[in-house]
């Protein structure tokens, strides 16, 4: 009897491993924090990108929305999803702060020159170490953040047409 | 031309090895007609003729560099050195494919010419092989098939990853195949062994040198792939419970257990029914790491290209393998009497066979636990170093001591071991602990422990030696020699991993800094133009302010061009007490320069204990049998 | 009496401990996953981003952070993959249990195999 107990119970170990592992051939490998929401964002202090004056979190209280898009010259899909930032900009409830990571400022400058400045505020983070506050691991990096400074949506990688559609749509709940 | 000529072949060696089921199939049938077999030896020698001549008609495709095969352009380069392009044939999926069953091919082969007595149990073990062949055949023709051509013809390949261009990683692969494919035999041998109902002293003598071989150069295999790893990839680490290394010690821990209660199966025709499970899940554990190394479920350093196609292949396969093992074993096994003393040799077997299993389970666990929590419950967790060590390390502690004592119990008998020699080695290896300690100052609680049940060990094996040389006491030198090397293996990674120093720190070219008792000269920078990388070499000085010597280290940062990568080569000095080994990568957009620095102790000995460990293996395969072939009841 | 010495010598032996707080760092970085590169440790990787968490962790050290709350910040903002050893918590809690639980089992079956033959 006891044998017998045992052998199902080892036959259907095995079973439900066969069953996990052929499940887990439809997963990606790929890993990214798209998931990392609901949390508030962390106390933060960082320069702003003319004046070096120091900005923090409390900034982000002053509008409903804040979109925080981290970006850099250097960077080749920033220039991709600069279309998007400057379609977002034209919405009132969202203000949109630049994090400019890991640059240089004149070739900062000559990026926004270039292509547009879609920001209504943009800070610098020169050493990439204020980012990590923000759990940003590249650029393009955007996050969501509501009035209360949660976070709402994170969007790892350029901004795609879709992901302003989406914006809008949570703004407008 | 090649690739026709590679394919004709596979499709020639498909319906040969058909053929051979289908004879063997008919032979038994028909016991009495003893034509069939010479035939059956024909098909075989064919069949390992053609398998061995398409495995070198891929390494000729690579030699010339033929780039009409999708293989060698993926994997090669018309600027790659002679020996990488040769070596490069195995160096990626579908060659290695070729390589697994050229080995299944001729272990076929090999074990039917060998184990002629019992007619049934060699056929029947010739045709599951050959089954398994036919599966792995499939496999290559349809899904990976090196073979496969592409047009237009690219006029060069894409070339080899620098990394894999190595001396030690070109035998790594065929050292590792012959240990976890070469269980394919003793898979096969078992199942034959259930359908014969066959006499378990044969069975044993008949697979024992397999597991020998397997066992051995699967020992060999991973800890040639540790050294390539500490010289290679630039961490100065040599394991790191990756997915991939994992996979290959899964089979390792199950052929361990095996090789140990073979003895017992051979000394007392006792756990036969153990031994044909051990047998099973061998090859099952093999097959279950080529999935999970090849199918992209796992991420690591190691990946082959990724592709789901052949994951569900290789799983339908393996489910196949497992279902078929499952219900030939549920339906004919025969029930066995167990007669074990508690203070007999065989207990300690079964103990050694206890603990396998434990770290078999665990690493198992730590593979498959990630995969699991992203299926049920959508989350993604790492499981890493910390797990492993920590699960582990507390139970090699009593592993160690049961290592020293259990060969000295004898077979049946009912007796307590050597309680004064169990005290006074003990004794002695807390003395040269405290000594180390005192010595050296700093070491934590599980370490010691460590060092203390290792040199135990070590000395255990040290007296058995004496014993048996000089006391002319009976002893098996290859586990002497295989125990004595695992009990040093353990000793000086526990040395090595508690006293060795690492600084990571930034400097410019031109500084100096001090820290500990080395003081770091950054020299300056240059640059090498090799044939296909150049690369920044920084040269450093090292000087060890308390025993005042200086040591100069050249790391690189290597720029290929074929296929565009960066490397970073470290700089490493082996002498008999320790290795330096230093590392260097730019931040970008700087002048300034991230450095890892470290002092490793005994590394040499670890990489020499390691090997000693497959050695015992070796002795005892080439020593001269008994002719007294002892069958205790 | 001998085996009271040996005990005593055994426990003050193993008892010998040392300072390792330069090696606080260093396990912090063989801990925590890079997540840019294929399986390597922020400890072995030279990306960017490995740079920097470095960084970032050598501050907290700095500012007095344990090695838990340095582990909590950055699960926090990253997710349990970036930590090499798994939380113990109700999702993981199997994978610690597991190969001890397999070590009992496989305990219980030794004993009642070689209890059969004294019986």
């Amino acid at each position: 009897m006891k044998i017998n107990f045992l052998r199902i119970f080892f036959v259907s170990i095995v079973f439900f491993i066969i069953v996990v592992f052929f499940f887990s051939l439809t997963q990606s490998s790929k890993y990214d924090t798209s998931k990392m929401v609901g949390k508030k964002i962390s106390n933060f202090e960082i320069e702003e990108f003319y004046n070096n004056k120091l900005i923090s979190e409390m900034e982000l209280k002053k509008s409903n929305y804040n979109l925080i898009n981290f970006w850099s010259s250097w960077c080749g899909p920033c220039r991709d999803e600069h279309e998007v930032l400057l379609k977002l900009k034209e919405i009132n409830k969202l203000k949109i702060i630049g994090v400019n990571f890991k640059d240089k400022k004149p070739n900062a400058i000559n990026f926004l020159e270039e292509l547009g400045n879609p920001y209504n505020l943009i800070l610098v983070d020169a050493n990439g170490k204020k980012s990590i506050d923000f759990g940003i691991y590249g650029v393009p990096e955007s996050i969501l953040i509501d009035k209360n400074l949660t976070i709402v949506k994170k969007f790892v990688g350029p901004l795609k047409p879709r992901d302003y559609v989406e914006i809008l749509e949570i703004l407008n709940k | 031309m090649l690739s026709i000529t590679g394919n004709v072949l596979i499709l020639t060696i498909l319906v040969i090895t058909c053929l051979i089921i289908y004879k063997s199939l008919a032979s038994l049938k028909n016991k009495k007609d003893v034509s069939i077999l010479p035939i059956i030896y024909q098909l075989n020698l064919l069949q390992t003729t053609l398998t061995i001549t398409t495995f070198f008609v891929l390494v000729a495709a690579f030699i010339v560099s033929d780039f009409s095969l999708i293989t060698v352009f993926q994997n090669s380069h018309t600027s790659k050195p002679l020996i990488y392009k040769i070596t490069g044939t195995w160096g990626n999926h579908e060659g290695s494919l070729l390589l697994w069953i050229n080995i299944m091919v001729i272990f076929s082969f090999l074990f039917f010419v060998i184990n002629r007595k019992n007619k049934n149990y060699q056929l029947y073990t010739l045709i599951i092989q050959n089954i398994l062949i036919i599966g792995f055949f499939l496999f290559l023709f349809l899904n990976s098939n090196p073979f496969n051509k592409i047009f237009p013809i690219p006029k060069n390949g894409l070339g080899l990853n620098p990394i894999l261009q190595d001396p030690a990683l070109a035998i790594h692969p065929p050292l590792l195949y012959i240990g976890f494919v070469g269980s394919s035999i003793f898979f096969s041998a078992a199942v034959a062994a259930l359908i014969t109902d066959i006499n378990s002293n044969y069975f044993a003598r008949s697979i024992k040198p397999w597991i020998f071989i397997s066992w051995i150069f699967q020992t060999l295999g991973i800890v040639v792939g540790s050294i390539w790893a500490y010289y290679e990839l630039g961490w100065g680490g040599f394991w790191f419970w990756d997915p991939v290394e994992n996979a290959s010690l899964l089979p390792w821990f199950a052929m361990t257990a095996l090789i140990h209660s073979i003895l017992v199966l051979e000394k007392k025709g006792n756990l036969i029914n153990w031994v044909i499970l051990l047998c099973l899940l061998t090859f099952i554990l093999s097959v279950t790491g080529t999935f999970l190394v090849r199918s992209g479920v796992l991420n690591s350093v190691h990946t082959f290209a990724n592709d789901p196609s052949r994951g569900i292949y290789i799983l339908s396969f393996l489910s196949l393998m497992i279902l078929f093992s499952i219900i030939i074993f549920f339906k004919k096994s025969k029930k066995e009497k167990y007669f074990f003393n508690i203070n007999s040799k065989e207990t300690f077997i079964l103990g050694n066979n206890w603990f396998m299993l434990f770290y078999l389970i665990t690493v198992f666990v730590g593979i498959v636990y990630p995969i699991f929590t992203e299926v049920v419950a959508d989350t993604k967790i790492s499981v890493g170093p910390p797990f492993y060590n920590s699960v582990i390390i507390p139970v090699v502690i009593p592993f160690l001591l049961a290592m020293a004592v259990g060969p000295n119990l004898k077979w049946n008998k009912n007796e307590f071991f050597n309680i004064k020699k169990f005290l006074t080695l003990f004794l002695l290896a807390i003395l040269v602990n405290i000594f180390l300690v005192m010595l050296f100052k700093s070491s934590s609680f599980i370490i010691n422990l460590i060092l203390i049940t290792s040199l135990f060990l070590i000395f255990y094996s040290l007296t058995d030696f004496y014993n048996s040389i000089y006391k002319k006491i009976k002893f098996d030198l290859g586990r002497i020699i295989s125990h004595l090397g695992f009990g040093l293996m353990i000793f000086f990674i526990a040395l090595n991993s508690n006293f060795s120093y690492e600084k990571n720190f930034n400097a410019k070219v031109g500084e100096i800094k001090e820290f500990n008792i080395y003081k770091i000269k950054f020299n300056g920078l240059g640059v090498k133009e090799k044939k296909n990388y150049h690369s920044i070499a920084g040269s450093f000085s090292i000087i060890n302010i308390k025993k005042n010597t200086l040591l100069n280290l050249d790391p690189e940062i290597r720029i290929y061009k074929n296929p565009e990568t960066i490397t970073y080569e470290a700089s490493i000095k082996s002498s008999a007490f320790q290795d330096y080994y230093l590392t260097m990568s730019n931040i970008s957009g700087s002048d300034v320069y991230n450095i890892k620095f470290q002092n490793k102790p005994f590394m040499l000995w670890i990489w020499i204990s390691a090997i000693m460990i497959s050695l015992g293996g070796f002795y005892n395969l080439l020593k001269k049998k008994n002719k007294k072939i002892i069958y205790e009841n | 009496m001998k085996f009271f010495y040996i005990l005593i010598i055994f426990i003050t032996s193993t008892l010998a401990h040392g300072s390792q707080n330069e090696n606080l760092e260093n396990n912090i970085y063989k801990n925590l996953r890079c997540l840019v590169c294929q399986g390597q440790s922020i400890s072995e990787s030279n990306s960017d981003f490995a740079l920097t968490i470095k960084s970032v962790v050598k501050d907290q050290i700095q500012s007095g952070k344990s090695e838990n709350e340095i582990y909590n910040f950055l699960s926090d903002k990253y997710g349990d993959w970036i930590l090499y050893r798994p939380k113990i918590n109700k999702i993981n809690f199997l994978l610690w249990i597991v190969p001890y639980a397999a070590l009992i089992f496989g305990a219980i079956l030794i004993y009642s195999i070689v209890k059969k033959r004294n019986n």
